[in-house]
C-alpha cells in the first residue's frame, strides 16, 4: 500500500489507516519495555539534571525555593581559571588508558591467550580478571603501597638491585600510575569480549588464510581484525563513555592531585563541586552545569563512532540469485 | 608435483586421526581419499596442507621433506567444505587474497583475478560480498582462489557436499576438466564413492585412520583387497553370504542353507577346505531366472528404473535389482542365478580377501 495522496477516496484512506496504526502499535509494543527504562533512568535524571544546572542550589539554599541564574553555572565554569587543564586531563585519561589497555591491551592479551595452549590461556585470563574483582579501596590501596614514598615501597625494593634510586613514584609519575591502575581493570572488559569474538571465528577461515600463504600476523590483519569490528567499535564505544564518567580510581589514589589539578578529569570536578567540598558546601547547581556537559560530550562521541564505524554497512542486504 | 606419505600419523592424547599412512601421489595425479565420517580424510589433508603438525611420519614434496615447512611455503591451493571465503571482502579480493599476499602489483592482481574469474564464469560477480552469493557461486570463488597462485598441489575437502545433486554433477565433471587441463596434481577428499569413482586415477581407502587400499577404481571395484572396501565401494551394496567351500567331482561347490554354487576353480580352490568363509557378490552380478535358486521376496524397493529387491535364501539376505514391470511383491518366489565369474571370497576372521591378498 503506497502512502495515501490527495484524491484518494476515504474508503482507501481508512484502509490504509488501519494496517499503519496497528503496525505503529506492535512496534511500539515491543519497544515500550526498553523505552520506559531508557526514560525513567536516562532521559527525566537528564532534564532534572540539567534544570538544577540552571540554578544556584546549594546546601546554602536548599530549603528555599529554586532560583534561576540560566547560564550563569556554564559560564563560570568555562571561565574558570583551571578548565583547559581539566579538559586536557580528560582527554589525556580517556584516550591514552581506552588505547594503551581498555581496547589496545585487551586485544593483545585475547590474541596471545588465543594463541596459545587452551588452559595456559584461560589462566592468563583469570589472572587480568583478578583487579576487577578486588573492591576498589583494597586494590588503590595495593597500589599505593608499590609506588609509595622511600623508604617504603614495594617498586623501589623490586628496583633497588638494579642500581635505581628510590623515589616517590606516585607522586613523580601520577599519570602513569593513573593509567595504569584504570587499565590493569578495564584491559579484562575488552579481552573477554575480543577472546569470545576471536573463538567465534570459524576455524575455516584462518586455515584457509594460511594456506592462502599468510603470516600468523597477516592472518590477524587481514581476518581476525575485520572479522571483529563489531566487538571492537562496541568496546572503544562503551569504554570510552564509561572512562569518561569514571573518576573513582583516581579519586582514590591521587584525588586529582598531587598538586593543583594534576591528575583531575571532568567527572571529578563535577564530583567535587557537587558532593564534596572543603568547607562543606555543596554547589548542587554548578556541579549540574559540568555533569551535563559531560552528558553532552558522551552523545556526540556515540554518534561519531557510530558514523566513523559505519554502523549501517554492517547490516546488509543479500542479493541472492540462482547459478 | 610428486607427493609421498611416509607412516603419516597423528594423534591428539588417545584420539587417532590419521594413523600410519604411506602413499605416494605421481605429478599431476588425481587422487580421491575416500572414507566414512571420522576417517581421518580432513586430518591428512591438513598435515598435507602444512595447518597440522604430523605426530611422526613424513611428508615429501618431490623428494624433499617438507614437515617443517609453513603452510604459506607449500604452494598449496585449497577448497573447503565449507568454501571458507573471507566474508568482509568481495570477490575479487577473495580470489585475488593469494596473490596480494605474493605482494604481486595491484593491475597485475586484477588482470590475473579476472582471468581465472572468467574461466569459472563469475567474471561479472567481481564486486559481490560471499554472502550475496549462491552457493554455486561460492563454490566457483573457492575455487577460483585455490587456482590463482598457480598452485603445485590442488586439496580440495568435500568440496561438493553442500550442493544440490544436478550442481554437484556439472562441477564435478567442471572440476575433473579443469584439473585435466591444468596438470596439477590433486588430492580429493569425499565419503561420496560415485564422485571417488569417477573423477579420481587413484583412490585411497581409508578406515578408523587407517589406509585399506590404494588403485585405481576399477580395481577396487573388481578385486577388493578387504570386507570392509567391498562393502564400501559399489552402490547398491555388495551381498554377503556366509558358505562353506567344498571340492566335489572336480568342482567347486560355495554352499548354505537352501544354496548350492558351483564358482570357477580358479576362485573356489582359494577358498576351499577353510571351513566358514564370507563369499561376496555384486547385486549387478545377480539375476532372476527360472533356472536359479529359489528364493522369498522379503522387501521391494522401487529405484525407478529399477526395483531393488531383497530375497532371503535360508539365512541369507541377497540385493537384487529387477525390472519394475515384472510387478514382483513381497512373499512372491524368485529365482536367481549368480554370475560365479564375480564372487568374492573373505576370510571371516580377518576380512580379508581370499582372492586378492598375496
Ligand atoms: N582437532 C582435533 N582434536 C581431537 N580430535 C580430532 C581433531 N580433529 C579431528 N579429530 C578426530 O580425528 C578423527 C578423524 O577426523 P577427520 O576430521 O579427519 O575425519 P574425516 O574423515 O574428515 O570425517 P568427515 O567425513 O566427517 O569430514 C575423528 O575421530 C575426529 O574426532
Ligand atoms: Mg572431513
Amino acid at each position: 500500500m503506497s502512502i495515501a495522496v490527495a484524491g484518494d477516496t476515504t474508503a482507501a484512506r481508512r484502509k490504509w489507516d488501519w494496517a499503519r496504526v496497528r503496525a505503529t502499535l506492535g512496534a511500539w509494543g515491543f519497544l515500550a519495555p526498553a523505552a520506559i527504562l531508557v526514560t525513567v533512568f536516562f532521559f527525566i535524571p537528564v532534564i532534572i539534571l540539567f534544570v538544577i544546572s540552571l540554578t544556584d542550589l546549594s546546601s546554602s539554599n536548599f530549603s528555599e525555593p529554586l532560583h534561576f541564574v540560566w547560564i550563569e553555572n556554564y559560564a563560570r565554569l568555562f571561565r574558570d581559571r583551571f578548565f583547559p587543564k581539566i579538559l586536557l586531563n580528560t582527554v589525556r585519561y580517556v584516550i591514552l588508558t581506552l588505547g594503551f589497555f581498555n581496547v589496545g591491551m585487551a586485544l593483545v592479551l585475547a590474541l596471545l591467550t588465543t594463541h596459545i595452549n587452551r588452559r595456559a590461556g584461560f589462566f592468563f585470563r583469570m589472572i587480568w580478571l583478578l583487579p576487577r574483582i578486588t573492591p576498589s579501596v583494597v586494590y588503590i590501596l595495593m597500589w599505593r603501597r608499590i609506588a609509595h614514598q622511600p623508604p617504603f615501597g614495594i617498586l623501589n625494593q623490586l628496583l633497588a638491585p638494579f642500581g635505581v634510586e628510590p623515589r616517590y613514584w606516585l607522586f613523580e609519575q601520577p599519570w602513569l600510575f593513573v593509567i595504569l591502575v584504570n587499565g590493569f581493570v578495564g584491559a579484562s572488559f575488552g579481552m573477554i569480549i575480543f577472546t569470545s569474538a576471536i573463538e567465534s571465528i570459524p576455524r575455516d577461515y584462518i586455515m584457509a588464510a594460511k594456506v592462502d600463504g599468510a603470516s600468523t600476523w597477516q592472518v590477524i590483519r587481514d581476518i581476525i581484525l575485520p572479522l571483529i569490528r563489531w566487538p571492537l567499535l562496541f568496546v572503544t564505544t562503551y569504554q570510552s563513555l564509561s572512562l569518561l564518567t569514571s573518576f573513582e580510581y583516581i579519586l582514590l589514589l591521587t584525588e586529582g592531585g598531587p598538586g593543583l589539578y594534576t591528575t583531575e578529569v571532568w567527572a571529578l570536578t563535577a564530583y567535587k563541586r557537587a558532593l564534596k567540598t572543603y568547607f562543606g558546601h555543596n554547589q548542587w547547581g554548578y556541579g549540574a552545569a559540568w555533569g551535563f556537559i559531560l552528558v553532552l560530550i558522551g552523545l556526540i562521541l556515540s554518534i561519531i563512532y557510530l558514523r566513523v564505524f559505519r554502523f549501517n554497512e554492517l547490516v546488509e542486504e543479500p542479493k541472492i540469485d540462482v547459478l | 608435483m610428486k607427493v609421498e606419505l611416509v607412516n603419516l600419523t597423528k594423534r591428539w592424547g588417545n584420539v587417532v586421526g590419521a594413523d600410519h599412512i604411506t602413499l605416494e601421489i605421481e605429478h599431476g595425479e588425481f587422487v580421491a581419499f575416500l572414507g566414512p565420517s571420522g576417517c581421518g580424510k580432513t586430518t591428512t589433508l591438513l598435515m598435507i596442507a602444512g595447518i597440522y603438525k604430523p605426530t611422526e611420519g613424513l611428508i615429501k614434496f618431490d623428494g624433499k621433506v617438507v614437515n617443517h615447512l609453513a603452510p604459506k611455503d607449500r604452494n598449496i591451493g585449497m577448497v573447503f567444505q565449507s568454501y571458507a571465503l573471507y566474508p568482509h571482502m568481495n570477490v575479487l579480493q577473495n580470489i585475488g587474497y593469494p596473490l596480494k599476499l605474493k605482494g604481486v602489483p595491484k593491475q597485475e592482481i586484477r588482470k590475473r583475478v579476472q582471468q581465472v574469474a572468467n574461466m569459472m564464469g563469475i567474471g561479472h560477480l567481481l564486486d559481490r560480498k560471499p554472502a550475496q552469493l549462491s552457493g554455486g557461486q561460492q563454490q566457483r570463488v573457492a575455487l577460483g582462489r585455490a587456482l590463482v597462485k598457480q598452485p603445485d598441489l590442488l586439496l580440495f575437502d568435500e568440496p561438493l557436499s553442500n550442493l544440490d545433486a544436478r550442481l554437484r554433477l556439472s562441477m564435478r565433471s567442471e572440476i575433473k576438466r579443469l584439473q585435466l587441463e591444468l596438470g596439477i596434481t590433486s588430492i580429493y577428499v569425499t565419503h561420496d564413492q560415485v564422485e571417488a569413482m569417477t573423477m579420481a586415477d587413484r583412490i585411497a581407502v581409508m578406515k578408523d585412520g587407517k589406509l585399506q587400499a590404494y588403485c585405481p577404481p576399477d580395481e577396487l571395484y573388481d578385486r577388493p583387497r578387504t570386507l570392509f572396501i567391498a562393502g564400501f565401494v559399489g552402490n547398491p551394496p555388495m551381498n554377503f553370504i556366509n558358505v562353506e567351500v567344498v571340492q566335489e567331482d572336480g568342482e567347486y561347490h560355495a554352499r548354505a542353507e537352501g544354496f548350492d554354487l558351483v564358482v570357477p576353480s580358479e576362485r573356489g580352490e582359494k577358498a576351499a577346505g577353510r571351513g566358514r568363509v564370507i563369499m561376496g557378490v555384486r547385486p549387478e552380478d545377480v539375476c532372476l531366472a527360472d533356472d536359479g535358486i529359489p528364493g522369498e521376496i522379503y522387501v521391494v524397493e522401487p529405484l525407478g528404473r529399477d526395483d531393488l529387491l531383497n530375497v532371503r535364501i535360508g539365512e541369507a539376505s541377497i540385493h537384487v535389482l529387477a525390472d519394475p514391470t515384472l510387478n514382483l511383491r513381497i512373499g512372491d518366489t524368485v529365482r536367481l542365478r549368480f554370475n560365479t565369474h564375480k564372487v568374492q571370497f573373505f576370510d571371516p576372521q580377518t576380512e580379508n580377501s581370499l582372492l586378492w591378498t598375496d
